[in-house]
């Protein structure tokens, strides 16, 4: 059995017949190695896709340098959003403060490259040292002429959900400043979609093809003007419900956008999306469209699915994932593959999410919230997976165990939503799960000699 | 032609390249950056730098003081160059222990670390937030380690408890890599009454290939050798049966414990010779005698390294190694041709850089560029000793950031570029080949596996840059021959 911290026992629950207990949605346990971010984190997730704004962290560099230029979020126009601008906070800027510096580096750098807004990170010690970023930030934006917006993301002010929430009030600030016009009855926002491979864009089109308008896609490619005038959309449309739900209940109080909660991984779930879009607009011909849409677009994708389905069924798959909502597409697509869930855990889940995944998962599968490698190593032996899928952090523990990896992370460089996504997504496990490189790796070298 | 005219003719050449030599002297330092901001840095922060050495001790496991995002960022920039598991805890401030002081995370978090992975050493680093909020570190380790000390309950043995001091907004990773080194020994080290026959070596931040060879080259020189960090196995493991909390591997605590009593030290780093470094420590404090050395890249450097060698065992240099630099004149000679007159841009480390200029120097490139994001004041005096004889001085920046090179680069308009990945873009944009180097190399496989040291490393590196210079020649040409 894994070794489990006391003060974290109670975040780790195994199915079975007793009662459903699992702590969450707390700080992490001191010296625990926790595979989260921070409240920097989570703010710089959600906006980075944003490709016509300035972002800027306000810090000493490293905040600035471990998240340049990382993620697969693309843009088909400007690539603003892959660059890495910071204040360098340095020694004598800590005891002086940072304004002037900081209003130095706006102004020069929206010169330069003359962004539709900013974003200014302010990382752990721009509070500490009092530097009054609003007022910066107000400065600024009077000087030059276009939105700066604040992002309080200290680090330590919270876990990588308030970041969420900092980035949401960041673009709440910017929408409903632009004019609606030319917005279609038939209109949506796309939320929590992060365009990681062009993603969106499949995503995208299939609205289009339903007849759907798209106002503003938040953030995946997205686009400060689109932004602004996202409160004309009809229905906001909130994938990754954890980063963006708020922003939705936010735009619902505000303007009334009703939302619904999607997902577009693996085939069930982005068929549900489409779905329930059309039936959110009641309009029968826009159902029968898409109802064409999606036996077209399965028909085109099933036959590759089931060959590699073919090879991979039976085997068993663990899941550690920031957000718990991505977990349930996770297991639903594997299910798809015939492959059985026995680990799923998550960054940020709540207990709602996790009963969630509890109804969703067999029994005996290990349901845990904000692990660590020791533990994930020890439930990867425990539950004998073949396929771990997690990010970047979690690759090295199923690598090193001779265990089978796919990145389902922001860094990825694959295209795993949509129809077509899911091909690739099967690929991904097939091409892991299949590769003879496991014959040499001393766990599957016991195995074949049993 | 009589004897005399060659003699004059050699006596003119002499003459022009002492004007140049001349000229790299008098050269005026760089234009200051015209940005405040810091655009695409050229530099990590330093308690990156420190858990990286923390990583290179055995059965130690690296501590961050400070919030939980940049424990974790810095594990995901280093296993995306190592592809290896990197544990790093943290403490894991909260915004109460923002405002009353984190001592009780670290307490937590330290009780944590040693029953989840039963460390021998735990490596504490510092980050800006808690020395911007005043934490006395050093302190609160201090009073742990009394605690446990007089706990009944864990029979009063704690790991070892190393501390150090780096606060991301000075310095940059190098900084933070050298203080852990002289922290770890400052802490560790105890006074010997007699001298050993070992020998410290300190080589800086280089990749797991080149610990591998300069503890070969030790071995084959039959010097008892501590090297510090070793992460050599502990970042560049073999696949394994079950999960190790702590790899095997790094340098062993008792062989840091003897350094005191060591024949001598040997640290790389031409940047950072003015600077209280380990050996500098050891020095002062222990009259061990310090050889401080330039990274040795490329032959003139590796041989400045090696007669220290040969110095310190009192033998001439194995024959293994006579001939791997027998070997690198000749394919030197070999290549001569491909590279004479090109113009490269390097960048990364200071020292890495000072290397580099060495190596390309003495085979016929310009370093048009020598850029780093490191600012220790020493790099222009380094790249001029190692690379006195240019018949172009090269552009020296340090402070510089990846957009000022790239503006540079494009006036300087270099045949290539040799750094880590992060220049990737700019070789892109100009169409010119990007040799890689150091760290982080996170667009290819194998960055860990890249030697650069010693005559081996020099082969590699010039074996790759003249087939770089090749590839593009034959992509850019019209007619593609197959033979070059």
């Amino acid at each position: 059995m894994t070794d489990i911290l006391q003060e974290r026992e109670r975040q780790v629950y195994r199915k079975s017949a007793e009662p459903f207990q699992i702590d969450c949605e707390k700080q992490s346990v001191a010296g625990s190695v926790s595979q989260r971010a921070c409240v920097f984190c989570g703010s710089r997730v959600v906006l980075y896709p944003i490709a016509d704004a300035l972002h800027i962290v306000h810090g000493p560099i490293g905040c600035a340098s471990y998240t340049w230029d990382i993620r697969g979020a693309r843009s088909s126009g400007p690539q603003l959003h892959r660059l890495s601008f910071s204040t360098d906070l340095q020694e004598m800027d800590v005891i002086r403060g940072g304004e002037k510096k900081l209003f130095a580096a706006l102004c020069e750098l929206i010169d330069a490259h003359q962004p539709k807004a900013a974003f200014v990170y302010a990382t752990c010690i721009a509070g500490i040292i009092g530097d009054d970023v609003n007022a910066i930030c107000k400065q600024a934006s009077e000087a030059k002429g276009i939105p700066v917006l604040p992002v309080h993301s200290e680090g330590f002010k919270g876990t990588k959900k308030d970041g969420y929430r900092a980035a949401c009030e960041a673009l709440f600030q910017l929408i409903g400043t632009a004019s609606t016009e030319g917005t279609a009855a038939t209109s949506v926002n796309i939320l929590g979609d992060f365009n990681l491979a062009g993603e969106i864009w499949m995503i995208r089109e299939y609205f289009e093809r339903m007849g759907i308008q798209v106002v503003a896609c938040i953030t995946g490619d997205g686009r400060v003007d689109d932004i602004r005038r996202a409160h004309g959309a009809a229905l906001n449309l909130v994938q990754c419900s954890g980063s963006m739900t708020y922003l939705a209940k936010s735009m619902k109080e505000r303007w009334g956008t009703p939302f619904l909660r999607v997902s577009y991984f693996g085939i069930e779930d982005m068929a549900q999306a489409l779905y329930g879009t059309a039936r959110f607009f009641k309009d029968p011909e826009m159902m029968r469209r898409t109802q064409e849409l999606v036996h077209e677009e399965i028909d085109k994708v099933m036959p590759q699915i089931n060959a590699y389905r073919r090879d991979v069924q039976g085997k068993k798959a663990g899941i550690y994932v920031g957000g718990a909502f991505k977990a349930f597409s996770l297991v639903r697509a594997l299910r798809l593959l015939d492959m059985k869930t026995v680990l799923v855990g998550s960054q940020t889940g709540s207990r709602e999410d996790y009963e969630q995944l509890r109804e969703l998962c067999d029994e005996g599968t290990i349901i845990v919230d904000d692990s660590n490698p020791l533990e994930l190593a020890g439930f990867l032996q425990e539950k004998e997976v073949d396929l771990f899928i997690g990010g970047v952090k979690e690759r090295p523990i199923a690598y090193k165990l001779g265990v089978g990896f796919c990145d389902h992370n922001h860094e990825r460089k694959e295209a795993l939503a949509g129809f077509a996504g899911m091909v690739n997504f099967a690929r991904e496990v097939h091409s892991t799960v299949m590769s003879p490189v496991w014959q040499f790796t001393s766990r599957r070298r016991k195995e074949m000699a049993v | 032609m009589s004897a005399n005219t060659i003699a004059d003719v050699s006596a003119l050449t002499n003459a022009v390249t002492d004007m140049s030599a001349g000229l790299n002297i008098i050269q005026k330092p760089a234009a200051p950056p015209s940005y405040v901001s810091t655009r695409n840095a050229c530099k990590l922060c330093a308690p990156l730098g420190a858990s990286l050495v923390f990583r290179g001790i055995e059965g130690a496991v690296p501590f961050l003081h400070g919030s939980q995002g940049c424990a974790t960022y810095m594990r995901r920039y280093i296993i995306s160059h190592f592809r290896e598991p990197m544990d790093i805890a943290a403490s894991g401030f909260s915004e109460s222990s923002a405002i009353f002081g984190g001592g009780d995370n670290l307490r937590r978090g330290l009780q944590n670390v040693t029953a989840q992975y039963k460390p021998i050493m735990i490596g504490v680093a510092t980050t800006c937030l808690c020395e911007t909020i005043g934490e006395d570190v050093a302190a609160m380790v201090r009073e742990y380690v009394l605690h446990v000390s007089q706990d009944a309950e864990t029979g009063g043995s704690a790991p070892h408890l190393v501390h150090v001091s780096t606060p991301s907004y000075s310095g940059t990773h190098v900084d933070g890599f050298h203080a852990a080194v002289r922290a770890v020994v400052e802490a560790l080290a105890r006074p010997s009454h007699s001298r050993s026959h070992h020998v410290n070596l300190f080589p800086g931040m280089v990749s797991a290939a080149d610990l591998r060879y300069l503890k070969e080259i030790a071995e084959d020189f039959e010097i008892s050798s501590i090297v510090l960090p070793d992460y050599s196995e502990t970042l560049d493991g073999p696949a394994l049966d079950a999960y190790q909390k702590i790899p095997a591997g790094g340098t062993p605590i008792h062989g840091i414990r003897s350094a005191a009593g060591a024949r001598a030290s040997i640290e790389f780093g031409r940047t950072i010779r003015q600077r209280d470094t380990a050996a500098a420590f050891l020095e002062s404090a222990f009259g061990v005698r310090a050889h401080r050395l330039g990274l040795p890249i490329g032959i003139n450097e590796t041989d400045r390294f090696f007669s220290t060698l040969k110095d310190i065992a009192g033998r001439p240099l194995p024959r293994k190694y006579e001939m791997e630099r027998g070997r690198l004149v000749d394919s030197y000679v070999d290549g001569h041709k491909y590279v004479f007159g090109k113009r490269a841009i390097v960048y990364g480390e200071e020292d890495l850089v000072v290397g580099l200029a060495a190596l390309i120097g003495e085979i016929g490139i310009i370093p048009v560029l020598c850029a780093s994001g490191g600012k220790s004041g020493a790099l222009r005096q380094a790249i001029a000793e190692v690379a006195p004889n240019l018949p172009e001085s090269p552009e020296i920046c340090d402070g510089a950031d990846f957009m000022s090179i790239a503006e540079k680069a494009k006036l300087l308009k270099p045949d290539l570029l040799i750094g880590n990945s992060k220049g990737y873009g700019i070789a892109r944009d100009l169409g010119i080949p990007l040799v890689r180097v150091g760290f982080p190399i996170h667009d290819r496989i194998g960055g860990q596996r890249i030697l650069h040291l010693g005559y081996r490393g020099a082969q590699q590196l010039f074996d790759r840059i003249v087939n770089a210079l090749l590839e593009y020649k034959q992509q850019t040409s019209e007619i593609g021959y197959s033979y070059m």
